[in-house]
């Protein structure tokens, strides 16, 4: 199991840097997307990898698993959602204005761009 | 347990949604709601300065749950210092926002920079590593709704950069929480002080990891090159008043490198050896020299400015990146120096594009307001620049004084004073090109929207420069203190015994158990 989790993370994060290092904007939310999963999990596996076990304390059980990494996660899952969703709309925002979804300055917009936009 | 500590973070968190729900249609109750809010908030920092000023440590239990269980927060000399600097940022910053009228040009500006101000609080006040992630979190996206404040397709292509770079940095900041985690078993940063000096020389891989991940995530904040790359197009498209608010975030990245680098790695454990020495000061030394290269090659105002940020970020991190008593001591003083000065500067250059319309380094027949506005760069500049008589000139001598004994002297000195000249020239240009070749220029065409800037604004920028004076004639008590404030952090010891040794409400045998 801790072959699977650990190349889970490993492909997640090698995808979401390709996708991230990418021009336009959808791919590089689409990468931003997979790295989040890739730390959602990695930040679960911080606190050991154990099956079936009881997160709290409980009468007649010897085994736990860690809690806390679960609610660190949680708190992550929940940050990373709003966030995507912020830069959608940003992102949709700035490419229906401008008409272009590169993540990039254009070369043409030196100097003059910010007054039109402003 | 005394409560106020908590004030910082608790009074912007209710004033917000008041202002979104109660005075949504009411610009001026909002505006009254802002201003009380800040000058409240003022009182209650000062209150915390004064009373951490005597070296004690002022902790505060979350639903009183003791230390490595619950999250606490923490007040010593570094924290309150930084939020009483904050506070007073964000009134003047505030009363300018007022006067120029940007916080009508969109909707909830009042409502999203009190969120700002309550995350900025948090992350300077918290004690717990994953808190300071939610309040990196909380500040970042409540400055992502300001940063685009406004509108206009530039300003949303520069925040579409700031907000991709930035959530990079928090998935960075969430692997290095993950490591130390997975290492340590504690988030604690007072817990990981003591937990961390035990790990044995040969199980260290994991731990140097994270160690490097966090310097990482926080010189992305504090916009150390080569991690600068988000900040000049995202500063110079924000709104002015909210750039010179962003003056203090890259400070917060400062302030955790500070923090954790002192308490949790402090600068004489095997684990990280070298990292300060061989990583940060060179970064932090050719961070100065981008900089001032780039005010001196920067075709529009507010680029210029944002590259003078990048420099003065970078002389603040050579004086952090020496881990010595003197560095810290002369990098606070430094830093409440260029905090104050990039704020100036920013008003500054909204004063420009009020009076002229663009601001592009080009000459233009003269803007409304010169002689005001001139006046007011001229001193800004002065201060940003490092010149004498204001406080840029004492910060970098500090600097350069503490450096004295470092191994890499002669670099921190050559460049340091190289770039101060670059920089001097660079600004002196901008000056001349803006204010003094303007006179030669005939008038052409009549442009539209341009003002003369308003009484208020004029006030806010130059209480401000007012705040750099005083810097500059109490150097030696504000120096004194920061002094102190580096003791104490070198000497982390009451710090780590008074948070993990505060019993909470399960640390006593209750009734009934």
């Amino acid at each position: 199991m801790e072959l699977l989790v650990a190349s889970a993370i490993g492909v997640l994060t090698a995808g979401g840097l390709y996708l991230v290092l990418r021009l336009r904007t959808f791919p590089v939310i689409l990468g931003m997307s997979l790295l989040t999963y890739a730390v959602n999990v990695f930040l679960f596996a911080s606190g050991r990898l154990t099956i079936g076990a009881a997160p709290i304390l409980r009468d007649g059980v010897t085994t736990y698993t860690d809690p806390l990494p679960q609610a660190l996660v949680l708190t992550a899952i929940v940050i990373s959602f709003g966030m995507t969703a912020v830069v959608v709309m940003i992102g949709l925002g700035a490419f229906l204005g401008s008409d272009d979804d590169h993540v990039d300055d254009q070369p043409q917009t030196d100097v003059t761009n910010s007054e039109e936009g402003a | 347990m005394m409560h106020w500590i908590i004030a910082p973070v608790v009074l912007p968190a209710l004033l917000a949604p008041f202002i979104v729900l109660a005075a949504r249609y009411h610009i001026g109750i909002q505006r009254a709601v802002s201003v009380v809010g800040l000058l409240a908030l003022i009182a209650i920092t000062v209150g915390l300065a004064w009373q951490a000023s005597d070296g004690s440590i002022v902790l505060y239990q979350l639903s009183d749950w003791a230390a490595p269980y619950g999250i606490v927060l923490v007040g010593d000399r570094l924290s309150t210092m930084m939020v009483f600097l904050t506070a007073v940022l964000a009134l003047f910053v505030m009363l300018y926002a007022i006067g120029s009228g940007w916080d009508t040009r969109g909707h909830h500006f009042h409502a999203l920079f009190q969120f700002q101000i309550m995350g900025i609080m948090g992350a300077f006040l918290t004690g717990d590593l994953f808190n300071l992630f939610v309040f990196f979190e909380v500040l970042l996206i409540a400055s992502y709704g300001l940063m685009i404040h406004g509108g206009g397709n530039a300003r949303l292509r520069a925040g579409v950069q700031y907000v991709l770079f930035n959530l990079i940095g928090s998935t960075l900041f969430l692997f290095a929480l993950g490591s130390i985690y997975a290492e340590t078993g504690t988030l604690n940063m007072a817990d990981l002080a003591s937990r961390i000096a035990q790990i044995g020389p040969e199980s260290t891989v994991g731990i140097r990891v994270a160690a490097v991940l966090l310097i990482l995530v926080f010189a992305i904040k504090a916009a150390l090159v080569p991690l600068h790359f988000w900040l000049p197009a995202s500063y110079a498209e924000a709104p002015a008043p909210i750039a010179a608010l962003f003056a203090i975030m890259t400070k917060v990245g400062a302030y955790a490198i500070v923090r954790v680098y002192t308490l949790v790695f402090p600068p004489d454990l095997a684990v990280t050896a070298g990292l300060h020495e061989v990583w940060l000061l060179p970064a932090a030394i050719v961070s100065v020299a981008v900089g001032m290269i780039g005010v001196l090659a920067a075709k529009r105002l507010d680029r210029l400015v944002a590259f003078s940020v990048i420099g003065s970020m970078g002389m603040v991190m050579v004086a952090v990146a020496l881990f010595t008593p003197e560095g810290i001591a002369a990098a606070l003083y430094y830093t409440v120096h260029s905090t104050l000065a990039a704020a100036c500067l920013f008003l500054v250059t909204d004063l420009v594009r009020t009076g002229r319309g663009d601001l592009a380094l080009t000459a233009q027949p003269p803007m409304r307001g010169q002689a005001m506005t001139a006046g007011l760069f001229f001193a800004a500049a002065i201060a940003m620049a490092g010149l004498p008589p204001l406080s840029g000139f004492l910060g970098k001598l500090l600097v350069l004084d503490a450096a004295y004994n470092s191994t890499l002297v002669v670099w921190i000195w050559v460049i340091v004073l190289a770039s101060s000249l670059i920089g001097v020239v660079g600004f002196a240009r901008a000056g001349s090109i803006l204010f003094w070749k303007s006179n030669s220029m005939t008038p052409t065409e009549t442009i539209e929207d341009v003002t003369q800037p308003a009484t208020l604004s004029y006030a806010a920028v130059a209480g401000l420069l007012a705040l750099l004076v005083a810097h500059t004639v109490f150097a030696g008590q504000v120096h004194g203190y920061t002094t102190k404030i580096a003791a104490q952090l070198f000497a982390p010891a009451p710090y780590i015994a008074t948070v993990l040794e505060t019993p909470g409400k399960l640390s006593t045998p209750q009734e009934g158990h």
